[in-house]
């Protein structure tokens, strides 16, 4: 499970997904957002401003991006989601 | 995906003159297209909400779809010519840096008909990557010799194939330029040909290419080559190893000149379009799609920086799979501006069932007559800068620098499958070379109302184009009366396209600039010519147009600033001038100095405020603030990231050429860790150079005088114009540039 430091970041960042943040976090999202391209977290904008879908990159030139089954209608949502998929793809360990 | 894309032959035009549209549509079969003028292209509900109007032309109407593709890749095309034609023995040769070895079939040198399958071609071989002969007799039969040595990406070597037609004989060298003892990739290899018979053919030589088709006027080819090649020769027989060596530079002896087919110079008229044949028989040729000029050849010492200095040392072109000038499509409808047609920001919208494109251009007033005292200043060489870029997809930098997910439209997705429609100048080449020339006679997928780009900040999420049409649903909503011109034309026509105004207004991210263009700014200042800069990191990069074709722009990303790929040491010079490029910083000409502000920071997450500093109480800029009130946060709100500075961030400072008596009347404060002090701004990288910390992480607004009544205002970020329209346009940043605009059109000195 996330220690002491990581889980005070990790509710930071719940309420705060896109803003100020402390070191602590900014240290964590250094790493969650700067993966490779390749099946990278994106969102496709479905509707202005409104509502977003999921997809991954493929790191590939030219290669298409590939939706995924999974829409959202606010970005804090969006975020949060993605969040805990790379926290389950970096450490292997699932937040709820 | 997109169905139906489009571009037209100019990005500005006045009544009277007429534009050219240029359209792919694959969407049913008929198309609607009208003329629209754009006013503001954010779709956001949160926002103005968007607003294009419908304008009356002839060229509204519904038309035939058609599909039109783009041909991408460089090389070099020498016409068909009898001394090429009646080849039967032969060699070619030339200097080669590959940067993709790799990757499959890549011709050097090619007389290739790929129709039957006949000729020869120097290539890089898909076999094993190694260099090859390919020959192949017209009736099916194919070989390809190679030397089975691998090269190495990014190495120079000497290369050559010769072809004995009495003996069938081929040799093949691979000669390589580094010293690595220890690979093994030299090679001299002789072969018998097992084809029989090469047919003569009057098909094209092509180099870093093999000629396959002429689609619509336009030479296709295939196996497009990565990296440079220098020096290339063709002779009428098959060389000795000595020739070889002796043809390598020129001039040679007569006897081996007899020899000589084609000796090209690729140093020659590095400004143009040409290839120089420097032998007897004048095979000159041209090259196709841009391949980037004046790169450092296999000779190139490091003594000299400059080629116009040195030009013998520049002998490389450096050609991509992916280069693109003009794509070329037929014409699909003309537009004659009709007489009395407002200047203004416009856009032909094509549309079929649910596809839907724009095509935007400016409409400027008739030509030597202003219609209004303000001026938009459309910054048409930045857009072509950002022409199609493909960070989202591309680079794993740009969540870090959003601070968030990236997004992406449907022209995103579409840039990204479809490769051939070219890159920006923040894009690498498949090669990961940098992408150093971009064209507007292509469609620009991100250079479109409606289009939302990952670096635009939360809310509205725009960038450049789409951006700036904030500042006209301003201009509009305000009713002021403004005309609109391009960068282009102020390139093309310097002062006399401003002068008569007496306010320039400038888009939000207005960062490229020949020469030209700064001069001619610069002189309109002196003259009493006003300008509002409402946005950031403008005036920045140096860029040059081309000398004989029109429509692309050439920037080299020298020493430092934020810059997503480096020029090449050595390739500092614009291949397009001979100019030194790079920053303008770099070239004695800091954007402070005619802006009063310049570059400081950049972060793309959230939006900052303003607080106005002692400055602004001072007499002579209180007309900027009146109505705003002594502790009021300026531009807390906005449709990007929610605050008015934000984006990219300018500020003052003396030292890079803010006048001495400017006014700095409010800064920024508070901006995320996301945001972090420029490059060029550390000799030492040092910690705490983030938003929290440092100083620099800021904007400014200032005021100067410049001379005879002329005057600059600059807001500093590129946020601003997305504050304008909160609640309902009344809100201190509209109020404030109101406030200028109005004190700036009066003609009374300050
Ligand atoms: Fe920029």
């Amino acid at each position: 499970m996330p220690n002491e430091v990581e889980s005070r970041a990790i509710e930071e960042f719940r309420e705060t997904p896109i803003g100020h943040h402390s070191t602590e976090l900014q240290v964590i999202l250094n790493e969650l957002r700067g993966q490779p391209m390749k099946d990278k977290y994106c969102l496709i904008s479905i509707k202005a401003n409104r509502e977003w879908q999921l997809a991954m990159t493929s790191g590939v030139r030219g290669k298409p991006v590939k939706m995924l089954n999974k829409k959202f209608t606010n970005l804090k949502e969006a975020e949060w989601y993605v969040f805990k998929k790379r926290w389950k793809q970096l450490r292997g360990e699932t937040l709820r | 995906m997109m169905k139906i894309t489009g571009y037209a032959d100019k990005m500005s035009v006045a009544p009277g003159e007429t534009i050219k549209f240029m359209v792919n549509s694959e969407a049913g079969k008929r198309y609607r297209a009208d003329i629209v003028r754009v006013i503001c292209g954010d779709e956001n509900p949160d926002g103005p909400g968007y607003q294009e109007k419908l304008v009356k032309t002839a060229a509204n109407g519904s038309y035939k779809s058609r599909k039109q593709v783009i041909h991408a890749g460089s090389f070099v095309e020498i016409g068909a010519s009898d001394m090429l034609d009646g080849l039967e023995s032969f060699t070619m040769q030339a200097f080669i840096w590959p940067t993709t070895p790799e990757i499959g079939t890549q011709a050097i040198i090619s007389k290739w008909r790929d129709r039957d399958k006949a000729g020869a071609a120097l290539i890089i071989t898909k076999e094993n990557g190694s260099i090859a002969l390919c020959l192949g007799n017209g009736k099916g039969k194919i070989q390809t010799i190679n030397t089975g040595k691998p090269l190495i990406a990014r190495e120079w070597y000497f290369v050559a194939a010769s072809y004995d037609a009495k003996t069938k004989t081929v040799t093949l060298v691979q000669e390589p330029l580094h010293g690595y003892e220890t690979r093994n990739d030299r090679a001299t290899v002789r072969r018998k040909s097992t084809v029989g018979r090469v047919p003569n053919h009057d098909a094209p030589l092509t180099m870093a290419s093999y000629f396959k088709a002429v689609d619509k006027g336009r030479t296709v080819c295939g196996g497009h080559y990565n990296g440079k090649i220098d020096s290339p020769r063709v002779a009428d027989r098959a060389l000795s190893a000595i020739e070889m060596q002796s043809l390598k530079t020129w001039p040679v002896a007569t006897e081996l000149g007899n020899s000589v087919i084609g000796a090209w110079d690729f140093s020659a008229d590095i400004k143009g379009i040409k290839i120089n044949d420097l032998s007897a028989n004048l095979l000159h040729g041209e090259i196709v799609n841009l391949p980037a000029r004046a790169m450092t050849g296999w000779n190139w010492t490091g003594e000299e920086m400059n080629w116009n200095h040195a030009p013998d040392q520049y002998g490389a072109i450096h050609f991509h799979d992916d280069d693109i000038y003009d794509a070329g499509w037929e014409v699909d409808f003309e537009l004659t501006i009709p007489k009395g047609l407002k200047s203004g920001v416009y856009a032909a919208r094509l549309r079929s069932g649910e596809d839907e494109d724009h095509i935007p251009f400016a409409v400027r007033a008739p030509r030597g007559k202003p219609t209004a005292k303000v001026l938009y200043l459309m910054p048409s060489a930045s857009y072509q800068a950002y022409a199609n870029e493909h960070m989202n997809t591309d680079s794993p930098i740009g969540q870090l620098m959003a601070g968030r997910l990236v997004q992406l439209d449907k022209f995103n997705l579409f840039i990204n499958e479809h490769r051939e429609y070219g890159g920006s100048c923040y894009d690498s080449h498949s090669d990961g070379s940098g992408v150093c020339y971009s064209s507007r006679l292509r469609p620009i997928l991100n250079m479109r109302p409606k289009h939302r780009a990952w670096i635009g900040a939360t809310g509205s999420t725009l960038w450049q184009f789409n951006a700036d049409t904030h500042i006209t649903d301003w201009l509009e909503a305000m009713n002021i009366d403004y005309d609109v011109i391009t960068d282009e034309d102020l390139h093309y026509e310097g002062l006399s396209a401003i002068e008569d105004y007496s306010v320039v207004v400038s888009s939000s991210h207005p960062e490229y600039h020949s020469v030209e263009m700064w001069d001619a700014m610069d002189a309109y200042q002196r003259r009493g010519g006003r300008l509002m800069y409402l946005g950031a990191n403008g005036w920045y990069w140096r860029i040059q147009y081309h000398s004989e074709v029109p429509g692309v722009i050439e920037v080299r990303r020298n020493e430092d600033g934020i810059r997503t790929w480096e020029a090449r040491t050595g390739e500092y010079y614009h291949s397009f001038s001979g100019e030194y490029g790079g920053l303008w910083r770099r070239n004695g000409r800091a954007p402070q100095k005619i802006l009063g502000v310049g570059f400081t920071a950049q972060g793309f997450d959230i939006s900052s405020y303003y607080v106005r500093n002692p400055d602004s109480y001072k007499a002579k800029v209180k007309f900027i603030f009146e109505g705003i009130g002594k502790d009021e946060k300026i531009g807390d709100f906005g449709l990007i990231g929610g605050g008015a500075a934000g984006l990219e961030l300018d500020r003052a400072d003396r030292l890079l050429g803010t006048p001495p008596d400017a006014y700095v009347v409010a800064s920024s404060v508070e901006h995320t860790d996301i945001y972090l002090v420029v490059c060029e701004e550390m000799l030492v990288s040092t910690p705490g150079t983030g938003g929290h910390e440092n100083p620099l992480v800021r904007a400014d607004i200032t005021f100067h005088e410049t001379q005879n009544g002329g005057a600059v205002w600059s807001t500093g970020s590129i946020a601003w114009a997305g504050s304008l329209a909160h609640n309902n346009y009344r809100n201190n940043v509209s109020r404030m540039t109101k406030n200028v605009l109005k004190r700036f059109i009066n003609p009374k000195p300050f």
